[in-house]
């Protein structure tokens, strides 16, 4: 399910990011690294856990599905907060330097 | 267990090695096109940053997974795992199996896409010369 998640967030955000290219003022490539990267990692995992649990793995109990699905929110959730520092720190647009060092009249 | 600390490590490498090749790098080659645009060959250190991207980003996540799981902890030795020889053992297996096969298939996409784009790169620039 955290897999799921991230895939979706994945796809998603790369939609995102392909409507506006070539243009990237929002810094989106960087959100799709985020959810790819961990795409591709949750990914092994699952091989791995595959493996061992063979066809049980595709019959989570219902209890560790929706712990699952929670934690793929949060997992959700944290990239963006990680992209939106970026963003911040980085400042395409220059609004935080505007907003901040705005002259008075 | 632990094994984002691959990836992670990975990461630090690829980091320092398209810092001192961005500081290093020679201007590439700029073909005009037209009068308002330019091709431009993406220069080595950009391609390394999308695999950089990919390993902190992916780590940073799985890192947050590890804590959810409470295999990793904000007290020394921040690792549960380490707390017995018996899991350490278990943890450095994981980091050799998963760890070591996360990074790589991140490493393989990566290279896979870096493939597709100098592919692309020289056609553009082939029919460039041929317009040319």
């Amino acid at each position: 399910m955290t897999l799921l998640t991230t895939v979706f967030a994945a796809i998603i955000s790369t939609i995102i990011w392909y409507k506006n290219a070539p243009e990237d003022e929002m810094k989106i490539g960087i959100l799709c690294w985020i959810y790819w990267g961990a795409s591709l990692m949750w990914l092994v995992d699952a091989i791995f856990e595959y493996v061992e649990l063979q066809a049980a793995f595709f019959t989570p109990a219902p209890y560790d599905m929706l712990n699952d699905l929670y934690l793929g929110l949060s997992v959700v959730a944290l990239g963006m907060v990680i992209w939106l520092v970026i963003l911040l720190i980085q400042d395409p647009k220059g609004v935080i330097k505007k907003s901040l060092f705005q002259k008075k009249d | 267990m632990a094994c984002f600390l691959v990836p992670v490590t990975e990461a630090v490498v690829t980091t320092i090695v398209g810092k001192t090749m961005k500081a290093n790098e020679e201007k590439q080659d700029t073909f005009n096109i037209k009068e308002a645009e330019a091709v431009e060959r993406i220069p080595f250190s950009r391609k390394l940053n999308w695999l950089s991207n990919m390993l902190w980003g992916g780590s940073a996540l799985l890192a947050f997974e590890h804590i959810w799981h409470g295999e990793v902890v904000p007290w020394f030795p921040f690792l549960t795992a380490a707390g017995s020889p018996a899991d350490m053992v278990e943890m450095f297996q994981e980091m050799a199996t998963a760890g070591i096969a996360m990074a790589g298939v991140v490493t393989l996409v990566w290279l896979g896409i870096v493939a597709v784009v100098s592919g692309t790169e020289k056609k553009v620039l082939r029919s460039w010369k041929s317009e040319k």
